[in-house]
């Protein structure tokens, strides 16, 4: 008798002999990912003297179909940390789902000090790069915010490939290209962080975010942002809509399909 | 025990011809021995307690912790062998884990109470293990609340099929103890251990069935209870260990965690009291020989 549990109610090997694998196998080679299928747009984030805020849209779209639009990108994981994940909405859950199960084993014991958004990163790091060894990545890009172990904002970020990046302002996607160039005005280097108050990090993301819908097309005005500090743990806003948006801009656009200049 | 003797005893699984199972009587010995627990299911959570009988002075104070967590909302806490207790937490959080990884929800506390009750159980059947030298008592609150499907992003389309009924009630208290012999039932309050008597005793007159006791009320009764219920064995020092599960409004919002400190205190001092109160009693002798834990 087997004293094992998980070979109880089982075929005995000594009787019937080991199960034969080769059944499992099937004729076509094992493939994975190539592309993304349903994606989110760009992740914004910028620290400040006390914290970091961030901010995605709820938009998940399907190719150019803007096919899901109340989808939480911003996905907190305590109170000192947060994930802002752009790339494959499947990915990102399944991601979602990994750091919710991380969560409850880092739970079990009540002693120490459970993670903070640098053990998180350097986590994500190690799940990312594991993955695109393996040939089978996970296609998101991801910003951790929140507060290292001494309570000091924290803000990186770790892509589908396993590469890490850090910066006093972050952005991905479609923002890497658009809106690092605006945040970097508002703090160029870790230098300058002391110098950035909540509602200045705060003003110029909502500006971002603006600019972003202006100009991205797989952007929605319905945005989250989540602000992360030592005092308010942190403070998701999920269903924001964009304000004081002025289309007047695009009179000036010439080409791109419009007509042209009569 | 008559039978002793009659070779029944020396196998697993295997009945006397009166139909006992001595394996799984002996196991039951071995709980109880073990020092005290107790579970109360109160309106509006759960709070389990454990007397650790201190066994050498050179262990810390307050380190050692014997109530376990399972997945966010359940605790555990287990008389008898402190491994074979180790074993069964281990099982429930795979449990927990593998319901998590099928249905994308935490796991109801009956179904988890079913799971380690059917996985106890067969410890009783077979001649290459022996049983579970543990009972152990499993509360938890299965959320009362709205909860989205794990790694859930969005709500979905707001109009459409939908399937659900409304205004159904779901969630609340639930506490569970699990024998060696498998068998499991849902109680109001459990006690199990060396002073389960005296604890079920002093459960029983809380009327807990009326669903009246806080959880606040609950925890200082927990700790009194632990303390009458080491009266028998006075001579050890012990130090109480306790948890609690609050609903989704209440102090722990949910999850399974310790007794903050000063409530833990402000209970032993209160328990402490009751009993000198009760001090004109007369002491009743330690039952049989002292055990080890």
């Amino acid at each position: 008798m087997n004293h094992l549990p998980q070979a109880w109610g089982r075929p005995r090997d000594d009787v019937y002999g080991p199960y034969d694998a080769s059944y499992l196998q099937s004729s076509h080679p094992q493939t994975h990912t190539q592309q993304p299928i349903v994606t989110g747009t760009s992740v914004l984030a910028v620290k400040f003297k006390d914290g970091v805020v961030i901010a995605a849209d709820n938009l998940a779209s399907y190719g150019s179909l803007a096919r899901f639009t109340d989808v939480k990108r911003l996905r907190p994981f305590n109170s000192r940390a947060i994930v802002g994940i752009g790339g494959d909405v499947s990915d990102m859950q399944y991601l979602d789902r990994l750091l919710n199960s991380l969560d409850v084993t880092e739970n079990y014991s009540s002693e120490g000090h459970g993670l903070n958004a640098r053990n998180l990163h350097t986590y994500l790091s190690k799940v990312m790069y594991k993955r695109r060894s393996d040939v089978n990545p996970l296609w998101n890009q991801m910003l951790v915010a929140g507060l290292d172990g001494d309570d000091k904002p924290f803000l990186s970020s770790v892509d589908l490939l396993g590469t890490t990046f850090s910066s006093p302002t972050l952005a991905t996607g479609f923002g890497a290209h658009l809106a690092q160039p605006l945040l970097r005005k508002v703090a160029d280097d870790e230098s300058q962080v002391s110098d950035v108050t909540r509602e200045k990090a705060v003003d110029a993301v909502k500006e971002c975010m603006k600019v972003l819908f202006y100009r991205d097309a797989r952007s929605l005005d319905k945005y989250s942002i989540a602000v992360v500090t030592k005092e308010g743990g942190v403070e998701l806003k999920e269903d924001e809509q964009l304000e004081n948006q002025s289309w007047a801009f695009a009179e000036t656009i010439r080409g791109y399909g419009r007509t042209q200049e009569v | 025990m008559t039978s002793i003797g009659t070779g029944y005893d020396l196998q697993n699984s295997v009945f006397s011809p009166d139909g006992r199972n001595f394996q799984v009587e002996y196991a039951v010995k071995a709980v109880e021995n073990g020092g005290t627990c107790v579970g109360i299911r109160c309106k509006d959570g759960v709070v389990l307690a454990v007397e650790k009988i201190v066994t050498s002075k050179l262990l810390k104070p307050g380190a050692n912790k014997r109530i376990a967590t399972v997945d966010r909302n359940v605790g555990v806490v287990s008389s008898g062998l402190v491994p074979d207790g180790r074993h069964f937490v281990s099982r429930a959080r795979d449990e927990a884990s593998s319901w998590r990884s099928t249905y994308k929800a935490p796991i109801p506390l009956a179904a988890l109470a079913g799971r380690l009750g059917g996985y106890v159980q067969a410890y009783t059947l077979y001649s290459s293990v022996r049983p579970f030298g543990v009972t152990a008592i499993v509360g938890g609150w299965d959320s009362e609340a709205e909860l989205g499907v794990d790694g859930q992003v969005g709500s979905g389309p707001s109009i459409g099929a939908g399937g659900k009924v409304s205004g159904t009630k779901a969630g609340g208290p639930g506490l569970y103890m699990i024998e060696p012999s498998g068998l499991y039932w849902g109680y109001y309050g459990a006690a199990t251990g060396k002073g389960r008597q005296a604890a079920k005793a002093e459960l029983e007159k809380l009327d807990l069935a009326s669903g009246n006791l806080s959880l606040e009320a609950g925890v200082r009764e927990a700790a009194r209870i632990i303390y009458v219920a080491h009266e028998d064995s006075k001579d050890k020092d012990f130090e109480l260990e306790m948890s609690w599960i609050s609903s989704t409004e209440g102090p722990t919002k949910g999850r399974h965690q310790e007794v903050p400190k000063d409530i833990l205190e402000e209970a032993e001092k209160a328990a402490k009291k009751a009993m000198e109160g009760d001090d004109e009693e007369e002491t009743t002798a330690a039952e049989g020989e002292t055990m080890e834990e």
